[in-house]
């Protein structure tokens, strides 16, 4: 007997019940209003806009879209609640309030879950084990800082910076919100939030639950709108920082726009990151790495390792790994437990998707796609692999923001690090192998902010984030997550 | 059921050059997400009917008698009269002195005697007893042969031994399956319970099975995962389907379900039957047996309504 | 009406999760400056101590190898329930004679300094790590690590802030420890036990006798199980005593004062790194 010729076949009588999270203890609003200053209020001029379930492309709710008086209030209320409240309670005191941001919305962690699939289109499996775990850690880990600012600058001290304006995107909602807001409040800034336009309703719960936590009113405003609020927000001369995550593209407008006006700015922007297969690397870890990399919150992802780079003496077997891998993926309802990938965050963006699948099937490169039955409403896209292609594909250069892979095989270390840094973004990297040495050389030569060995797509609190080149500029997370946010005196 | 596979087959050599590595914590990764599937309402339902006829029912007790073996048979053949269309266990594992006595009381219920041997459990005995014993279960009407591998030998490094150990015992059973026991508590890193599992499928084994269950830790999530996709990578190579049994610590339906998915989502449809796939247990069988009757009443259930042998 | 008969509290050892009297079934009569209500405190042995000891080695590896964030969840968690309890503790803080106003001053003070350890969890790692740019191709890095089993001999005289004070920052950074509550004051560390056993606190990271300071001392200081040992007070007699008896197995040693645990400089990550071991490893870079 030799070779098997025939793949093993994951279709088996035995498939999985759905298995719907439960939905009923969800209570949200018909419409929602802007928070500034404690309180709920309609945009001064009445407009709105409504959120769907990407999903089922049901409205979910109607949301105030701030116009530049409404942005004027915020930061006039972020403006006075710093100087006569923020900026005046002990540090002590402070850090309490954000402890208890953090227990709340560990508390009522399932509800923002649920919502958070419901808005955004991320499987539920997900925002309960990833997003809203890791957004309550980012308040607590900030929280402790409040008081102990003193031991973070060997040789200075710190002062706040005033107050914040916050761009967010519609990857992560909650988790953004928290990043953002967790670090400049600590440090004793006030923040006015703008939320994703496609994900405003966890943002929404947060503000509900700081109120709940008696944060004094103005300390965090949020505000919901599109591009034309946060170029307000931006263009705010009141604003002493601006903190923007989303593509480069408006990254670079931003730090155009932002060009003599004094303004300290942190800008987290997109990536094209390199993961690396080493020929001596634990195999199947590393085929679950890939995975994880690429299609973890469908690929909506920055940091996603969506360059495949693998050994050539080891391609095929990984290939082919990789597909019976792919084969187990169940791409479905986010609200289902077992659902590996949700839908698409917006029509605008599987269009984009599309537009990049298009391009990559013209260029050449060889699709390979799992059969998937799609449901038919809401917006979907399978896991999608790109095989025969290289750095001048425009498929390997450019961020597609999907779960689409493109593979490239390598054949030596200098080969591999070089076309790793063939790019102008420099976000993240991946780099399997089981040779300690290798791996502490390899990260070194690699030139992005965050590398995983032998592991990707790992986040926490304490650990800072953030890119080189045209991935950004400033780091969230860790004792650097603070910089962004203080003065040093 | 038995392949002759003395072509093709890797040198003890070979197989170590091309020595797969596993890293621990993506193992344990890989599991934790494979454990958070939920399966409910029917593919519960199958899954715990599958699980009952993967069953290897087991008592390998010093303490053991005809007549305890004799009242297991009959629990296997019987495992809950008042539930009509359950499927019966697998197999009954038992101690080489009781394979006589299982065989004959099994007779006409279609549920395969295992025997374990080879100086079970600890294989700390000479090549000369453990083949003898071998040829006489096989004599005395053994469906399957459990046999335990040398770790002394294998922690030492010598691998060959090992493999030629593994390959006599094969040659001893003639068409009578062959399990070997890697005993992986004793292994203790995943890499080596890799490396054992190709040797044994190399050595010719029809089934690959963790524990004896007499030393803790036996079957773990991470241990089994491993295994599993070391059987994958064989039939890959070579074409040839090895078995799968997870031996010990399977006490609860949950688990059993929580390795059902693994194997599913590593093997596929071909893995997913009592030919391929067994679980040595105990206790377990009441406990799939109360959530089948949770599954169909609705209620949950107390041990006092299942018989205990 | 009748008069209601009080239910009266017994005061045990904290050991391993449990409250067992003292093994050697001695005690010590407490008078409550307030009534004339008179409490057995159990009287401590060697023998209780080496059991601690033991319930802390045990605890010591499971509690080190948690995560920071869930060391510093645990911290929060005994504060919540301290503040949840403050009546209580106040109570206890009038009986042991401390006024009124002083006594809510100790008790927000002791759950503040619970909550500012807690937030040091995950921090004091990056105070105290390096990577040491060293002239050879390797990787370099130091990172504190904690040292063990720690046994602390509380403050006599502040029985709730100073048991916070000596506590927190050894089981923040790791350690599991066993402390000799004040003997004058003896009742708040018994109640603190029972905030620590509902807390999440693994049993045995924190061990609490009451006795003898002239009994035990000794002990404390020369078992060859414990690594470290810290010692509340200024009596030059009892600091002999530590210092010399810590010798015998190279014990780190702590004098810290036993006054003015109000003030900032009574807290803070330098405490952490008392008993904290910095570890260095080197691995080499290249292909």
């Amino acid at each position: 007997m030799g070779q098997a010729k025939t793949k093993i076949n994951f279709d088996s009588d035995w498939s999985y019940n759905p298995a719907p999270q439960a939905t009923d203890f969800i209570k949200l609003q018909e419409r929602y209003g802007l928070y500034i200053n404690g309180k709920f209020k309609p945009s001064e001029n009445g407009r709105s806009f409504h959120t769907i379930n990407p999903a089922t492309e049901e409205k979910l709710a109607e949301v105030s879209e701030a116009s530049e008086k409404d942005v004027n209030r915020a930061v006039r209320s972020a403006k006075e609640a710093y100087e006569k409240v923020w900026s005046k309670i002990s540090p002590k005191e402070r850090g309490k309030y954000v402890y208890r941001i953090a227990r709340l919305i560990q508390e009522r962690a399932r509800e923002f879950a649920v919502i958070e699939t419901m808005d955004g289109g991320k499987p539920i499996r997900e925002s309960r084990d990833i997003d809203i775990p890791l957004a309550a850690a980012h308040f607590f880990y900030y929280a402790g800082w409040a008081d102990k600012l003193d031991y973070a600058f060997p040789g200075r001290k710190t002062k706040p910076l005033g107050v914040a304006g916050q761009i967010i995107p519609w990857n992560f909602p909650l988790l953004m919100a928290a990043w953002k807001i967790a670090p400049a409040i600590a440090t004793g800034n006030t923040v006015v939030l703008k939320p994703a336009e496609t994900t405003p309703l966890t943002a929404l719960k947060l503000a509900e639950v700081i109120q709940e936590a008696d944060l004094p009113p103005g300390v965090v405003n949020i505000i919901t709108g599109a591009g034309e609020t946060g170029a307000h927000l931006v263009n705010h001369p009141k604003v002493n920082k601006i903190a923007f995550t989303g593509s480069t593209e408006v990254g670079k407008i931003i730090q155009k726009s932002l060009a003599g006006t004094g303004k300290s700015y942190t800008l987290e922007l997109g990536g094209k990151a390199a993961n690396i297969i080493f020929e001596d690397a634990a195999i199947d870890q590393a085929v679950e790495g890939i995975i994880n990399g690429i299609f973890f919150n469908q690929g909506h992802v920055c940091c996603a390792g969506s360059r495949l780079f693998v050994q050539e003496s080891i391609a095929d077997e990984l290939l082919r790994k990789l597909q019976d891998r792919m084969a187990t993926l169940i791409v479905g309802d986010p609200l289902d437990k077992n659902s590996d990938i949700g839908a698409i965050n917006s029509k605008d963006q599987l269009e984009k998707i599309k537009f990049y699948e298009k391009i990559g099937v013209k260029e050449g490169g060889s699709i390979y796609q799992p059969d998937c039955t799609l449901p038919k409403k809401g917006f979907w896209y399978p896991p999608t692999l790109f095989t025969d292609v290289s750095q001048s594909h425009r498929v390997v250069q450019e961020e597609i923001f999907g779960p689409v892979l493109a593979i490239q095989t390598f054949r030596t270390v200098d080969e591999v690090i070089q076309k790793a840094n063939n790019t102008p973004y420099g976000l993240s990297g991946g780099v399997w192998t089981e040779k300690g040495s290798k791996y502490f050389k390899v990260t070194k030569a690699i030139r992005a902010g965050v590398i995983w060995a032998n592991t990707f797509n790992k986040f926490d609190p304490a650990s800072p984030f953030g890119g080189y080149k045209e991935s950004g500029v400033g780091r969230e997370g860790g004792i650097s997550g603070l910089s962004a946010y203080v003065e040093l005196v | 059921m038995t392949v002759a596979i003395k072509s093709g087959v890797r040198t003890v050599a070979s197989i170590l050059d091309n020595a797969r590595s596993v890293d621990q914590i993506g193992a344990e990764e890989r599991v934790s997400r494979l454990f958070k599937r939920s399966i409910k309402k029917e593919s519960k339902m199958a899954a715990l009917q599958m699980a009952l006829s993967m069953i290897d029912l087991t008592t390998l007790e010093g303490k053991d008698s005809p007549g305890k073996v004799k009242q297991l048979c009959y629990k296997a053949a019987h495992l809950h009269d008042k539930f009509p269309g359950l499927p019966s266990v697998a197999a009954i594992c038992v101690y080489p002195t009781m394979v006589a006595v299982a065989k004959n009381e099994l007779k006409g219920t279609g549920i395969r005697t295992a025997s374990v041997a080879t100086g079970f459990p600890s294989g700390m005995t000479s090549q000369d007893v453990k083949l003898n014993e071998v040829r006489k279960v096989v004599s005395d009407g053994a469906d399957e042969v459990d046999m335990v591998i040398s770790r002394g030998h294998f922690l030492k490094g010598d691998y060959q031994y090992v493999y030629d150990e593994i390959a006599a015992v094969k040659e001893a059973c003639g068409n009578t399956e062959l399990k070997v026991i890697l005993e992986t508590g004793e292994l203790q890193t995943l890499d080596k319970v890799r490396r054992a599992s190709d040797i044994a499928m190399e050595a010719g084994a029809d089934f690959i099975k963790t524990s004896t269950g007499k030393v803790k830790p036996a079957a773990t999530p991470p241990v089994v995962l491993v295994m599993l996709e070391a059987i994958r990578d064989y039939y890959y190579r070579t074409g040839r389907k090895v078995g799968m049994k997870p031996a010990g610590g399977i006490s609860t339906a949950k688990q059993a379900i929580q390795y059902l998915v693994m194997l599913r989502e590593t093997l596929g449809k071909s893995w997913l039957t009592p030919d391929l796939y067994r679980i040595g247990a105990s206790s377990l069988a009441n406990d799939v047996l109360m959530q089948i009757m949770k599954q169909s009443t609705g209620v949950y259930q107390s041990i006092n309504y299942f018989s205990i042998d | 009406m009748a008069k209601r008969m009080d239910v009266r509290k017994t005061y045990k050892l904290y050991i391993g999760g449990k409250f067992p009297r003292t093994e050697s079934g001695r005690y010590y009569k407490w008078n409550s400056t307030k009534d004339d209500e008179v409490v057995n405190i159990c009287l401590g042995s060697r023998k209780d101590f080496r059991d601690a000891v033991v319930a802390a080695r045990k605890a010591f590896d499971p509690w080190q190898s948690r995560s920071a964030y869930n060391r510093g969840q645990i911290l929060y968690r005994i504060g919540e329930i301290l503040e949840g309890r403050r009546d209580q503790f106040l109570a206890e803080l009038t009986l042991q004679g401390v006024p009124k106003r002083e006594a809510t001053r100790e008790m927000n003070a002791a759950i503040d300094r619970l909550i500012y350890y807690a937030g040091w969890a995950d921090k004091y790692q990056q105070l105290f790590s390096s990577v040491n740019p060293v002239a050879q191709p390797y990787f370099n890095y130091s990172t504190p690590e904690a040292t063990g089993v720690v046994s602390i001999v509380a403050p006599e005289e502040s029985s709730m802030l100073g048991l916070v004070t000596a506590i927190a920052p050894v089981i923040v950074g790791g350690n599991s420890c066993v402390v000799l509550a004040s003997h004058s004051k003896p009742l708040c560390s018994i109640s603190f036990a029972e905030v620590l056993q509902t807390s999440d606190v693994p049993p045995g990271v924190v061990n609490i006798l009451t006795g003898q300071r002239s009994e035990l001392l000794e002990q404390f200081a020369s078992h060859m199980d414990v690594n470290a040992v810290s010692y509340f007070g200024d009596d030059s007699g009892e600091i002999k005593t530590v210092e010399e008896n810590a010798s015998l197995n190279v014990k780190r040693v702590a004098i810290l004062p036993e006054k003015d645990l109000q003030k900032s400089g009574a807290q803070g990550p330098y405490h952490i790194l008392k008993t904290q071991e910095i570890k260095t490893t080197w691995h080499p870079m290249g292909v």
